[in-house]
């Protein structure tokens, strides 16, 4: 469209470029902070270009927080969030899609409901189940009277307990258990044809078949899109490693650490508040969902918006 | 509706149990749990919860600080909110013109949306901390003007401008995904009209992105309530003097400090129900729009 | 062998009846075009014969063997579907070697049948590209190549053509034929289109409203129409239809506006009776006024080229003929019409059924 517009262009572009400072200032002052001392750090006026010391800060940070154990630790959930909500969410969706069962709708809202309550919102019971991830098992046998039943059969007390305190699994499941990805996935399958289910049914593909030859390789954009927004969610966690681990050093998440440095009376004992190392380390954890983000960008737009709307 | 369907119902189910099993024990017994906890009382010496009724509910409802916290939520939802969608509005409008550099535009607002919550609040922390970032020169002008550890509407404000920061990279993500699927024919018609693009962006642009205003709105609104936790707790703890104890943050605290299971189940409930009726509004929309387009 | 046999079946939703009291039987190595609107069950009912629609009632067999509970791989049947469903993410020759892998079959015997199958739809160079790099007609055979490969007892076609352009479907018409001439596979074929119809089949079925109309070879079904559906149907320019009543001699019928239109001896219908008189475009002529069996009123004409295409009007009634000489009648001008006697199809008013002594000769081959 042939259209000049020279002084709306000029003020679009100052628009734009006053709204990037806005977005991008606050990393900046960070970044800079990470990059001097900490006497520059804490003068004033603040500096607002970079010093010579983040290589330096970096390290001190590191090493102050034990990063090298924590990011294994954070990858490791991070990944195990991501196949296992990946690997969940199709089989689920396609389940839920390309079968004709009794009670689909109901399973379908089931699940859907789960959208609807954030882990924030339910974190104290779910901190007790994590407890004893078998306890509702438990509870449903001892009411129900199987407990005594088989107690006075078997001679066995059955006393069922999982712990998912301080461990991976307790830290990937209930991460897991929401229906993000279900529906992303659920979008997928129903924008595929009936056509291509019946030629896979006609060259004689069963259902496994079809979702191995067919389906998997036909999403695979929304592998990327959803791998993508489950690492960043996994990766950003705060409250529910706050809970659950409490063996730091061998089951600390990065994230998690940042609390430690938040410079107070309880980190410096009064002294110079250490700023120039709460933010080396901000920056390092920030660093890989960004990067992740950034280098997926064009699938993880696509599938956040469809797993939103 | 679908009409091609596969036949073998075991492996449908077998399909279903791992996740139908997971949100068993980690959404909906949990939630359940929620509410009992809310009805009762756990005994000080074990012994097991006894009913209380409403009682849990009438302790909250008659603590001051309760509805302080209400308050402070409320403010920093609708602030923050506004905030964030009024800037990722604007940003999605011009980026949309796609002028020279569009794409580095778009990337560079996009990848805040990476950064997690207690990051933001650590960075905003630096920030507007009153002895060292930027702040502290205004400090040294006029001392004592600036200092969110102590003056309760500055924590408030400066939590509302790190949530609303957190926040403009996802609203900006749907509104530029929105603006992009305006059919460009429509553009087209509209400059034939003789609407020159900032006429567009008022007559035309705007109106159809209502839907995903809306959208937006609720969104953000119900993930202030929730995904507040960690840039509350980095940034202001919930200080100063529960000027910044948001509800989420409040259940954490007394729950987990405070060791009231019970009073905080019943918060629980209260912000369940909240989310909840938010939820379904965007769910009532959600179907509309389906049916509408 | 693979004779098909249809007996009276049946599909229901729910409450909802889309099709009832099919009756058909396909001999080996035919092909049979199912002709029908759409929403008419043409579709429905090749779905039940490959096993991708259950069928309510009665029972479908190919091959002598009941299929009514067979998987579709377990019918040995194979289809070209109207969007062709190709499978996306794989080359064209994965696509037509699917099946042959889904059947384990060994590699270097399923790359071989691949090969010899693509040379015989010309698709050996394109083996390696992708479907969305093929154009219509070319995805249109790699669908029929993976149809093909599995040497099937039944081939099953749902409107195969539809999405192509007016020329590649006269060229994929041939192809087809071509294919089955040399293959003589039973066939099935589904299509709204007469001219596909007319050229492809062995035996027609014009399906309407979920019944079978008629049965019959294309020239059958276009000289002796069952019905005023099926003649309405099949011809182009449609066939002209004029209500009228027997008279009292029974060997002729009177118009609305009082004309007569003699009847030929075969046809004895009941005095009285309410009919609808069917005439061809094709079969009339027009005269000047005096010099036909029935004089209509000229209302304009259509150019074609290869001939014109004239508009009348008996009453309020319009008529269609379609005649190669030029006239140059004034608009609003009262002319004749002409045609041959035995070009006068005559239908109860009522049920609309032809009242033809002799009767379709395929209905003998429809089972009570």
């Amino acid at each position: 469209m042939i259209e000049r517009t020279p002084l709306l262009n000029f003020a679009t572009h100052v628009i734009l470029l006053v709204g990037l400072a806005l977005v991008i200032f606050p990393i900046w002052l960070a970044f800079v902070a990470a990059t001097h001392d900490l006497r520059a750090v804490n003068s004033a006026p603040v500096e607002l270009w970079p010093g010579p010391h983040l290589w330096a800060n970096m390290q001190e940070a590191w090493v102050l927080s034990d990063f090298g154990p924590k990011f294994v630790n954070t990858l490791i959930v991070a990944v195990g969030v991501v196949v296992g909500k990946v690997t969940l969410a199709c089989i689920t969706a396609f389940s839920l899609v390309f079968f004709n069962y009794r009670g689909r709708m109901l399973i379908f809202w089931l699940i859907f409901i789960t959208l609807m309550l954030p882990l924030e919102v339910r974190i104290v019971p779910t901190y007790a189940v994590a407890a004893n991830a078998l306890s509702p098992f438990q509870v449903m046998l001892d009411a129900t009277g199987l407990t005594g039943l088989i107690e006075t059969v078997s001679g066995i007390r059955v006393a069922l307990e999982w712990n998912l305190l301080n461990s991976y699994t307790g830290m990937i499941l209930p991460l897991v258990a929401t229906a993000t990805g279900t529906f992303l996935y659920r979008q997928f399958f129903l924008t595929v044809p009936d056509e291509l289910v019946e030629a896979a049914r006609m060259d004689g593909a069963g259902p496994l078949r079809f979702l191995w030859d067919t389906l998997i390789p036909l999403s695979k954009t929304n592998i990327a899109a959803l791998a993508t927004i489950m690492f960043v969610y996994a990766w950003n966690q705060y409250l529910w490693p706050l809970l659950i681990i409490t063996d730091r050093a061998n089951y600390g998440m990065v994230v998690v650490q940042l609390s430690d440095l938040v410079p107070d009376q309880f980190s410096t004992g009064g002294g110079t508040p250490t700023w120039h190392l709460a933010m080396a380390a901000t920056l390092m954890v920030m660093l890989p969902p960004i990067a992740i983000v950034i280098f997926m960008q064009r699938w993880f737009v696509r599938g956040l918006i469809n797993t939103d709307k | 509706m679908r009409r091609a369907y596969f036949k073998t119902s075991w492996i449908a189910a077998l399909l279903l149990a791992p996740q139908l099993l997971i949100i068993f024990v980690f959404f909906y017994w949990p939630s359940a749990q929620a509410v009992y906890w809310a009805f009762t009382l756990e005994q000080p010496w074990g012994g097991g919860n006894t009913w209380v009724g409403f009682d849990n509910f009438r302790n909250i409802l008659a603590d001051p600080y309760y509805w302080s916290s209400v308050r402070v939520s409320v403010i920093y939802a609708i602030a923050a909110t506004a905030l964030a969608m009024g800037m990722s509005l604007i940003l999605a409008m011009f980026v949309d013109r796609q002028l020279a550099g569009y794409k580095a535009y778009r990337v560079a607002l996009i990848w805040p949306y990476a950064i997690a919550a207690p990051a933001v609040g650590l960075a905003f922390r630096f920030i507007f901390n009153p002895n060292a970032g930027i702040f502290s020169y205004v400090n040294t002008v006029i001392p004592g003007l600036w200092d969110p550890t102590q003056i309760g509407w500055q924590a408030l404000v400066t939590i509302i401008l790190a949530g609303a920061w957190k926040h403009v990279a996802y609203s900006f993500i749907f509104f530029l995904a929105a603006l992009q699927s305006i059919p460009r024919s429509l553009t087209e018609a509209a400059a034939m009209d003789g609407a020159r693009p900032l006429r567009r962006m008022i007559d035309l642009q705007l109106p159809l992105l209502t839907p995903t205003v809306f959208f937006l709105f609720v969104i953000n609104i119900t993930d202030s309530f929730t995904d507040s936790f960690g840039i509350v707790d980095t940034l202001t703890g919930g200080g100063p003097f529960h000027a910044t104890d948001l509800m989420v943050y409040k259940i954490y605290s007394d729950g987990f400090r405070g060791f009231d299971y019970s009073g905080a189940a019943a918060q629980s409930i209260i912000l369940m129900v909240l989310v909840m009726a938010l939820t379904f509004v965007q769910f009532r929309y959600v179907e509309r729009r389906v049916h509408y387009t | 062998m693979a004779e098909i046999a249809i007996r009276n079946a049946g599909k229901t939703y729910g409450k909802t009846t889309i099709m009832q009291g099919i009756n058909l039987d396909i001999r080996n190595g035919e092909f049979v075009v199912i002709l029908g609107p759409s929403g008419c069950g043409k579709s429905s009912l090749l779905r039940m014969i490959a096993g991708l629609e259950e069928i309510s009632s009665g029972e479908i067999a190919i091959g002598g063997q009941v299929v009514n509970q067979l998987e579709p791989r377990e019918r040995g049947c194979a289809m070209v579907f109207q969007n062709y469903a190709l499978y996306p993410h794989m080359t064209v020759g994965e696509n037509i070697g699917y099946a042959l892998k889904v059947a384990r079959m060994p590699k270097a015997e399923r790359l071989a049948k691949v090969a010899a199958t693509a040379q015989s739809v010309g698709l050996t160079e394109f083996l390696d590209r992708k479907p969305g790099q093929l154009s219509g007609g070319q995805r249109q055979r790699v669908a029929m190549a993976r149809a093909i490969i599995r040497e099937p007892k039944v081939f099953l076609f749902d409107e195969p053509l539809s999405n192509l352009d007016a020329k590649l479907r006269v060229q994929m018409r041939h192809e087809i034929r071509r294919i089955h001439n040399q293959i003589h596979a039973t066939s099935v074929f589904v299509t709204h289109d007469q001219h596909e119809g007319m050229t492809l089949a062995d035996r027609l079925v014009v399906m309407n409203k979920g019944t079978i109309e008629q049965i019959g070879t294309p020239e059958e079904v276009y000289e002796h129409p069952a019905s005023v559906y099926v003649a309405g149907f099949i011809g182009s320019p449609a066939m002209n239809f004029l209500p009228g009543r027997v008279d009292d001699s029974r060997a002729a019928v009177v118009l609305d506006d009082g004309q007569i239109i003699p009847l030929m001896s075969a046809i004895r219908p009941a005095a009285g009776q309410l009919v609808q008189i069917g005439l061809r475009p094709e079969k009339l002529s027009l005269a000047p006024l005096g010099g036909g069996a029935l004089t209509a009123r000229f209302d304009f004409a259509e150019e074609l080229g290869s001939g014109r295409l004239y508009h009348l009007k008996i009453e309020d009634v319009p008529i269609s003929v379609m005649a190669a000489e030029k006239h140059s009648f004034g608009e609003g001008q009262t002319i004749g019409l002409r045609f041959p006697n035995d070009a006068v199809h005559v239908f109860d008013g009522a049920s609309g059924l032809r009242l033809d002594l002799h009767p379709a000769p395929t209905a003998a081959m429809v089972p009570a």
